[in-house]
């Protein structure tokens, strides 16, 4: 046989490296920025009350760059590492791996250019908008196109565990992205999702889930397979496990999603489905976890020494504590606690910076001194990183379920009368306030070991010798090595064929996804029409795309749950009906603040006005942004008709040329809200305006437009409410 | 609601199906070697130290990029 000679590609890996640990900083720091925001909201209004700051605009960015920027290049860097080692081959294009590094950093580039200036799908994980969806597709597929040639061109017969991982990765992530970013783009700037309502928050919560799953579960099980048993110098516990469990977790985990949706106006079987998948999903979650813990069996000494084994326990750990809370949490007597509350904050971070951090960092500090050929700088350094991330996460996370578990059970307070004991929601955000402190200094401690590791790591890569092209040599595969073997057991001939293999993963994971989108979206049955149900004004249109570009889902939900303790704090509970033409839906996924699904006609337009600029003046203790802005930004209705066109192709039953005298009745509407809002100023205030010139200055005003949304949420289910009430009387 | 029967056969078609597929794969040794490739990934580096180690040597010759 002919002994190949070749080498690893490290530079691509060190650039993916850096990416990692620069935007894994970045995305920390917007991320407790939000957290101080919370914390410290008189502080950020009074000094940096601008709306590219505003929670609603930074939250999106900081899970957008934690998730997609940080553990992205991490999976990159992990994959480019240990792929071409484990498959004995090069990467089979130094170019692709390139546009695959500087295409994903455009794309982050754009998220960040874009995110904080409201742009934005409001879809939760993939806010971003059409254009930079089509590019995270296009360079998605270079990385898989590289990934699969270097498979082909590989001189390892066998395809190791963590090469399975990475395939399921490329191909669920690849159909989650395109299924999820369905929309109709109206301008540059903006979209609408192709479902509505229902449908949208299924589809949307089938991928959300599922970029837990395929972009921070999947590839990193992967790294770990590779990983902690090279740092650990001793194979996996069991790699027949390996193989049980990777079928097991990427057959279940695509049916999970509804979990995200109990108790709301999805169809209840979805809804239990949701649940029982998710119950099963304990089972290829421990399994993976187990299996990684039990590797180290018998050399848990070395993780005394060993700082990197320490960063790989506890990310494993964090991994075992979120998949058993994940199913829990799933169950609806649980969920009925812990939805929308900072419950779900918590158990996400135990997941992101327990499992995603830790590994990230275990890994960086088993790369670098390889790739530099040189010891680490510093491993005091590195162990202090240690036990401050570690302490990091506890601080964040145990206040963060105390919060959690405080807002559920005092939203379900009920005097022995039956009335709300807080019925006053502001009394559950003052409550709130020494948890979001904590959980600040939580962050702030975790970021602050990763910059000791950043500096760590350049040291090291200072004095060490940077080995780009590392020199390997293996004999070539021979080609008739793919034909059949005779008697060959059928699941050694896929691993043998990775084309194969892809069509076989793709399978099971769209028999998943069709079976559950498919249905909800072709059965008419799952949506109960209102007749009262209308579609949205011009004005309220306008309206809702500003609720959307501010990101007020980010705190207020529009979802009642059949629960007595919401029906008496917010009234009727939602009904799928209402949102057939909500192009994108606005449930919400946290209560920050209260339920809007029935604001509409319970204040009025002058308090809305006083709120927006300045909720602390209406609401005292409340933590809400103060939208300036809205008042002094004119409304911008240049792309109105074609807004109207849109809608009227997804389906909303604007009259046929509608779009030519919309802005008429915008208009119109806008002169009602604004003449109302002027005519209640106080009295001394109104002495010194001109009326009629104060009002046509305020109905072209942002403000305007939010309020006349606001006032519209619920008002057609109170419509249709009225008219059952009198039809019984007579 | 017809959908959730459809639902409940198609679901307990696929977990059938992965199940008979596993105690078949199991039956016939599928997993029979289940350990080398384990240990395999944990040799791949050795073989090649020498030839790095002249490649360093070279590059330290050549052009001094750290």
């Amino acid at each position: 046989m002919e002994i190949q000679k070749f080498s690893y590609d490290n530079k691509i890996v060190k650039y993916f490296a850096y990416a990692t640990v620069i935007w894994g900083i970045i995305g920390m720091t917007v991320g407790l920025i939000a957290a101080l925001q919370l914390a410290f909201p008189e502080f950020f209004n009074d000094y940096l009350g601008f709306s590219f700051l505003s929670f609603g605009r930074i939250r999106p960015l900081h899970t957008n760059a934690v998730i997609f920027a940080f553990v992205g290049n991490g999976i990159f860097m992990g994959v480019h590492y240990s792929l071409q080692r484990l498959l004995k081959a090069r990467m089979w294009s130094d170019k692709l791996s390139y546009i695959n590094f500087w295409g994903w950093q455009l794309i982050i580039v754009c998220a960040v250019a874009t995110l904080p200036f409201g742009i934005t799908s409001s879809k939760e994980y993939a806010e971003l908008e059409w254009w930079i969806d089509i590019m995270i597709a296009g360079i998605w597929v270079v990385w898989g196109w590289n990934m699969f040639a270097t498979i082909l061109a590989r001189r390892v017969k066998h395809l190791y565990v963590a090469i399975w991982f990475y395939i399921a990765t490329f191909v669920t992530v690849a159909i989650l992205h395109i299924f999820n970013s369905f929309e109709l783009p109206v301008s540059f700037f903006k979209s609408y999702s192709w479902y509505a309502g229902v449908q949208d928050a299924l589809v949307q919560w089938w991928y959300g889930h599922n970029a837990v799953a395929f972009f921070l579960t999947t590839p990193y099980l992967g790294l770990m397979y590779y990983f902690v048993p090279k740092a650990a110098q001793r194979p996996v516990y069991s790699y027949r496990l390996s193989i049980i469990h990777f079928w097991a977790l990427i057959f279940i985990y695509i049916w999970a999603g509804p979990h995200h949706l109990l108790y709301t106006s999805l169809p209840d079987w979805a809804q239990s489905l949701g649940v029982a998948f998710s119950i099963m999903l304990i089972a290829p979650s421990w399994g993976g976890m187990l299996n990684g813990l039990l590797t180290m069996r018998g050399a848990w000494d070395r993780v005394r020494d060993n700082v990197l084994l320490k960063f790989m326990v506890v990310a494993l750990t964090s991994y075992g504590m979120a998949t058993f809370e994940g199913p829990l949490l799933s169950l609806k007597n649980v969920n009925m606690i812990s939805h929308f509350t900072d419950w779900t904050i918590a158990h996400v971070h135990v997941g992101g910076l327990g499992w995603n951090g830790m590994m990230t960092f275990g890994m960086l500090y088993w790369l670098f001194p390889r790739m530099f050929r040189v010891e680490l700088y510093s491993k005091k350094l590195a162990n202090q990183h240690f036990w401050i991330a570690t302490l990091g996460i506890i601080l964040y996370a145990v206040p963060m379920y105390i919060a959690g578990f405080m807002q559920g059970l005092m939203w379900q307070d009920f005097n022995p009368d039956g009335t709300l004991v807080n019925a006053d929601f502001l009394k559950m955000v003052d409550a709130m306030k020494p948890y979001y402190m904590l959980r600040s200094l939580g962050g702030l401690l975790y970021i602050i070991g990763a910059i000791m590791m950043f500096y760590n790591l350049i040291k090291t890569a200072k004095s060490g010798n940077f080995l780009e092209n590392e020199a390997a040599e293996a004999p070539m595969l021979q080609q008739t090595e793919y034909a059949p073997v005779k008697g060959e057991y059928w699941h050694r001939a896929i691993e043998r064929k990775p084309i194969r293999f892809m069509v076989v993963a793709i399978v099971v994971v769209a028999i998943g996804g069709l079976v559950e989108i498919v249905p909800t979206l072709i059965v008419k049955s799952n949506i109960p029409t209102i007749a009262s149900v209308k579609p949205y004004t011009p004005l309220e249109l306008e309206g809702r795309d500003l609720y959307v570009k501010e990101g007020c889902y980010n705190c207020h939900s529009q979802m009642v749950r059949p629960l007595r303790f919401e029906t008496a704090r917010y009234g009727e509970y939602s009904k799928s009906g209402e949102f057939v033409y909500d192009h994108p839906f606005q449930w919400g996924s946290k209560r920050t603040g209260p339920d809007l699904a029935r604001e509409g006609g319970l204040r009025s337009n002058y308090w809305h006005y006083r709120h927006m600029a300045n909720p602390k003046e209406v609401s005292p203790g409340s933590i809400m942004p103060a939208y300036t802005w809205m008042k002094t930004n004119d409304l911008d209705v240049t792309i109105l008709d074609r807004k109207i066109r849109a809608m009227q192709t997804l389906g909303v039953p604007y009259p046929k040329g509608y779009d030519k005298i919309a802005l008429k009745d915008l208009k119109i509407q806008a002169e009602l809200i604004a003449t109302d809002i002027v005519k209640n100023l106080p009295k001394e205030v109104q002495k010194n305006l001109n009326i009629p010139k104060e009002i046509a200055n305020l109905k072209k005003k942002e403000i305007v437009a939010l309020i006349a949304y606001l006032q519209r949420l619920g008002m057609d289910i109170k419509v249709q409410q009225n008219a059952d009430k009198s039809t019984a009387k007579n | 609601m017809g959908m959730i029967y459809i639902m409940l056969v198609v679901s307990l078609v696929i977990a059938l199906f992965f199940l008979v597929s596993f105690f078949w794969a199991t039956k016939s040794g599928q997993f029979d070697d289940d350990y080398t490739p384990s240990v395999r990934i944990l040799f791949d580096d050795e073989s090649t130290q020498n030839a790095n180690n002249q490649l360093e040597n070279k590059q330290i010759d050549g052009n001094s990029e750290v």
